[in-house]
């Protein structure tokens, strides 16, 4: 039984070494390369007597940076991809959250944790590919390794204002990368195109499935999904044909009529997913591909990646939603009423899920951990550990879940995942300021941000890009003389978001 | 010229468009703000940008993207 998802790299490059495993426009790297670069970090880090111990991957998105993670691996140690563009105060967060004993970096990042308080180790990715494989060293920590030892953390949006590292281990990647793979049908032919940033989950879709069936991955340039006819041209260049991507990049190259101008040539799997697709947007896609299969995909970090998958099979109604579908293989979904008793018919209730595939929880942070990793309530008899999305859903008459919306104040903006409470507590942190309400509306995708203070619009804004990602900055800040408020005393999000909105409409 | 200014510092008002000439290059604008500026400019010019006038040229400065919506307007 496999027990390390490195079984999946060390059996690929026995059987295709010379293929290409990860490239971008530039550069890239073959299984053989892989191999040895990942087993050359491995023997330096472990010679560094690190073990079971978070790493960090501070590279820009690179296929050098994939080789860095699997040679973490291989070291015995879990993964911690870091994004070159985060923010430093958000960096540092995580290091407090992390207390890192060695950080990878490359030429360009290098620079950056100059800036950082961090007093522990850093090493040159280009210098710790030279180092003398320790064979002897690589294979006793293998003999070592349990299946549910970690195999990387990423960080997620915090409502109190500190990301969370969602840890998962490798029997969890393991389930999740077979079932996903079916569904996918990935094979050796499979060309992925990437669009999710290595510093999160997203990108598992690729990163395993090439490495198990020895596929291909080109990590496709930001920049081109700003500009849709050189991105599906890049497309086309490189003979891709399955891509996972967010569904608002879809939207995007349909939005802007681009297939007037150029087609997707080889694309036959398109898999989409954090977020609604628009039916008007989904129909321009298989009216241009009507062969391609289009699959919805549902799921929560803590759950290692993706849960469920609708595969559209038919024509939907312009105003209708394409469901979450049903969950993988060795996944089951409870669908949980306020009660603790499952929803029945059209009844709305949690989602909840259960199996390996759940994570091992919240980095160092067991009260976040011990709130929505929860004892399966409808199981007295023995431990078994669901995690509670937050997510509200129903089932269709063919037993499909529908999404129908958040319990609490996390959204999704262009792909990603956001609690509006980490920004409301960054901008309340903020010096002059007394309150600040953040509220998402969803038809222009804009987040709103309101306060109450005597800093100005601009200052705000500029104070914030210095703490928070880009993706979460608001798009519209408001100064308010007072916070509309409820009856109860709480600030008045449902006034505030119809205001916004009647402003909007004038 | 001033109603793309007003709409380019909505985005951003930290930036100098009067000289600056690296919105892409430097990674100043991003998807989102491009999808913005494309439906803004349809508000206020009464111009729809069509895809093959995506591209980097276009939209590293606030004056070669003032020189599209001329040139569209005139087509």
């Amino acid at each position: 039984m496999q027990t390390n998802v490195l079984e999946y790299l060390e059996q690929t490059v026995t059987r295709v070494p010379h293929k290409i495993a990860y490239a971008n426009e530039k550069d890239h790297l073959t299984f053989q390369e892989v191999y040895d670069r990942a087993r050359s970090i491995g023997s330096y880090i472990a010679s560094m007597n690190l073990y079971k111990q978070p790493i960090v991957v501070y590279m820009k998105k690179h296929p050098y940076a994939i080789s860095a993670f699997y040679g973490v691996v291989y070291s015995g140690n879990f993964y911690v991809p870091i994004d070159e563009e985060m923010p430093q105060y958000r960096v540092e967060l995580i290091f407090q959250n992390l207390n890192p004993q060695l950080i990878i970096c490359d030429e360009e990042t290098q620079d950056l944790v100059k800036k950082l308080h961090y007093h522990g180790n850093v090493c040159l990715y280009n210098d710790i590919i030279q180092t003398n494989i320790l064979d002897s060293l690589l294979l006793s920590i293998r003999e070592r390794a349990l299946d549910i030892d970690p195999l990387y953390i990423v960080f997620t949006s915090g409502s109190t204002g500190v990301p969370k590292g969602v840890v998962a281990c490798h029997r969890s990647v393991i389930d999740y990368i077979e079932n996903l793979s079916q569904v996918l049908q990935v094979n050796e032919d499979s060309v992925f195109g990437n669009q999710a940033p290595l510093y999160f989950d997203a990108c598992l879709k690729e990163l395993y499935p090439t490495l198990k069936y020895g596929a291909t991955s080109y990590l496709i340039p930001k920049n081109l999904f700003m500009f849709p006819i050189q991105l599906i041209e890049f497309l086309n260049k490189y003979k891709i044909n399955t891509i996972c991507w967010v569904a608002s990049a879809l939207s995007l190259v349909s939005g802007f009529k681009t297939f007037e101008k150029v087609k997707p040539e080889y694309l036959h799997t398109i898999a989409f997913g954090s977020e609604v697709f628009p039916i008007k947007q989904y129909n321009e896609w298989k009216r241009v591909l009507p062969n391609a299969r289009f699959i919805n995909l549902y799921g929560p970090t803590e759950a290692t990646g993706m849960s469920c998958f609708y595969e559209v099979n038919k024509a939907f109604d312009i105003n209708e939603v394409i469901p979450i579908g049903k969950p993988f293989h060795n996944t089951e979904v409870l669908l949980l009423k306020d009660d603790n008793t499952l929803a029945l018919k059209d009844e709305v209730g949690e989602i909840c899920i259960r199996g390996t595939a759940v994570t091992l929880g919240y980095y160092h942070n067991k009260e976040k951990t011990d709130e929505v990793f929860v004892q399966n309530p409808l199981n007295h008899a023995y431990s078994e550990i669901i995690y509670r999305t937050g997510d509200l859903a129903k089932y269709d008459d063919d037993h499909n879940l529908i999404f129908v919306c958040r319990k609490d104040f996390q959204i999704k903006h262009m792909g990603h995942r956001i609690e509006l409470g980490e920004i409301e507590q960054q901008v309340n942190m903020l010096e002059d300021i007394t309150n600040a309400c953040c509220i998402y509306d969803e038809e222009v995708e804009k987040i709103v941000l309101y306060y109450i203070g005597r800093k100005e619009n601009k200052e705000v804004k500029k104070c914030l890009k210095e703490k928070l990602p880009r993706y979460m900055l608001p798009n519209v800040v408001k100064q308010l003389e007072e916070m509309p408020m409820t009856p109860n005393g709480k600030i008045n999000r449902k006034q505030l978001k119809e205001d916004y909105q009647n402003s909007r409409r004038k | 010229m001033e109603e793309l200014l007003e709409i380019l510092e909505d985005l951003h008002d930290d930036v100098d468009y009067e000289t600056c000439t690296t919105l892409i290059d430097d990674k100043i604008l991003d998807s989102f703000d491009i999808v913005t500026i494309v439906a803004e400019v349809n508000n206020e010019f009464d111009v729809q940008i069509p895809a093959e006038e995506l591209k980097p040229e276009n939209f590293n400065s606030a004056q070669s993207l003032y020189a599209l919506i001329q040139r569209l307007e005139n087509e």
